[in-house]
């Protein structure tokens, strides 16, 4: 059948979860990473890719990232969404993993804390985690925050000065610096709260040259491609949303849109999932490997196992360790292990890199 | 063989014609791989020259490239579209200025 070629307005949907889409079983989205063009021997398995350069089997080195995933739940349902995130999705991180948690940051060695979602702030014990965890005097506190909670309902108006009350740093997704791009993405709407919320940062001084309260946009591609150099999207964010709106910010990470979940879902029903794997393999870059998040990074899941990386934790890969768990953590057990891959891992070495803090090589 | 003379499978393939000259086909692509580099022109102004000329030489590889190079680098559809006008426009433009060629025959040629 033709497809139209004007745009669709989509109503809001719902996770794969709640569709009960053959995606949501993680092993379904495994078998399909890695059969079809790696199976084949079109392209090469990743372990063979990083193999070439003596990265396999992957090894983490220092700590440094502490990043805890408070809950599924989110007011947004974005289509490249890889937690599959949304507001149907019930698992909330409870205020007993959150005291298991506290301890962890208390006495890791890791300088930065990094509370990610769904929206972290729909999780009740959201403030009471926040309040306690700033305690611990890490260096970097950071919250990943959608801009449009902040929009979303009266009860979330005050977390700007919630945020600078805590020094939270707080980095922020925002696709493009048009409307249109924004909205296609991630809902009707959204890039008017985005800007509104942005404003609202601006206001107590997050974001503003020389200022001490951190405000990071992440950029990450609406659609199959790779995301384009990030010192020159970073230029073009900058000035248009001064330009536009009077908005300023620190840096832009651009992040490449990993084939996992809702994404991987888009890729196979837009007929671009064999030219968009071709394109990571492409892009392929081994200096990037080194640098790689899961070498330096521990991600917490709303029911306190330990994963890799945000991405593996959604792949239910947890870490090949012996401490599974955040009630059994051990940093020295845990630092000895080797890391999980699979064929998704190819979107974290594309070109400069991405990590969730933006690129690596 | 493919039944068809453009396959965008085929624009995967690009980097394979260095197999059978492999002196000219690297100079072309270190070439091709300077030329779009950020220099007096940001490389974002080369992907919109680039994306105009490959309407104008009708080459359906480079409309692929060129159009996710754009998408890439945050070009909006609005700036990509002006761009092919851009190319259009000269294009139709060449077109039209024989026209002044065709007024020159028709008058020399006319008593």
């Amino acid at each position: 059948m033709e497809k139209s070629i004007l745009p669709k307005k989509k109503p809001m949907q719902k996770s794969l979860k709640a569709r009960d889409n053959e995606l949501a079983v993680t092993n379904k989205q495994l078998q399909i990473l890695d059969g079809g063009l790696f199976a084949d021997g079109e392209l090469p398995y990743f372990k063979d890719k990083i193999g070439e350069i003596g990265h396999f089997p992957l090894r983490p080195k220092k700590l440094e990232i502490l990043q805890i995933n408070v809950g599924y739940m989110c007011n947004q349902v974005c289509e490249h969404c890889h937690v599959d995130a949304g507001p149907d999705r019930k698992e909330i991180m409870t205020r007993e993993t959150m005291q298991l948690c506290l301890e962890v940051i208390k006495n890791t060695g890791a300088h930065t804390l990094d509370l990610t979602g769904g929206a972290p702030e729909m999780n009740p014990d959201f403030r009471w985690f926040v309040e306690e965890a700033a305690k611990a005097g890490i260096k970097d506190f950071i919250v990943r925050s959608n801009l449009t909670i902040i929009r979303a309902n009266k009860k979330y108006y005050d977390l700007p000065d919630f945020f600078k009350k805590h020094n939270v740093h707080v980095i922020s997704s925002m696709p493009h610096y048009t409307r249109g791009k924004t909205d296609k993405q991630r809902g009707d709407g959204v890039f008017d709260k985005s800007i509104k919320a942005l404003q609202e940062l601006n206001e107590r001084g997050y974001g503003m040259p020389g200022s001490s309260l951190r405000l990071d946009l992440v950029y990450n591609p609406s659609g199959a491609y790779l995301p384009g150099d990030q010192m020159a999207m970073e230029k073009d964010f900058k000035k248009a949303l001064d330009e536009d709106f009077g908005i300023q910010f620190h840096n832009l990470f651009a992040i490449t849109n990993l084939p996992i979940a809702r994404f991987l879902d888009y890729l196979i029903a837009s007929e671009n999932y064999e030219d968009y794997m071709y394109a990571l393999v492409e892009a392929y870059n081994p200096a990037a490997v080194a640098n790689v998040m899961c070498t330096n990074t521990i991600s917490i899941s709303w029911d306190g196992w330990l994963y890799d990386c945000d991405f593996n934790q959604m792949l239910d890969l947890k870490v090949a360790s012996k401490v599974k768990h955040i009630k059994d953590y051990n940093e020295d057990l845990l630092n000895d292990r080797n890391i999980i891959i699979s064929q998704h891992c190819y979107g974290c070495t594309a070109g400069a890199g991405s990590s969730c803090q933006g690129t690596v090589a | 063989m493919a039944n068809s003379y453009y396959d965008p499978a085929d624009l995967r393939k690009f980097g394979k014609i260095t197999e059978w000259s492999e002196e000219l086909g690297t100079k072309f692509f270190d070439y091709y791989g300077k030329v779009f580099e950020e220099g007096a022109l940001s490389a974002r102004e080369k992907s919109l020259i680039a994306l105009a000329v490959a309407h104008v030489v009708k080459c359906p590889y480079c409309i692929d490239a060129y159009t996710k190079d754009g998408l890439q680098k945050g070009i909006t559809k609005e700036e990509m579209m002006e761009a092919v006008h851009a190319g259009a426009a000269i294009e139709s433009g060449a077109t039209l200025v024989h026209g002044v060629q065709m007024m020159n025959k028709y008058n020399k040629l006319s008593m």
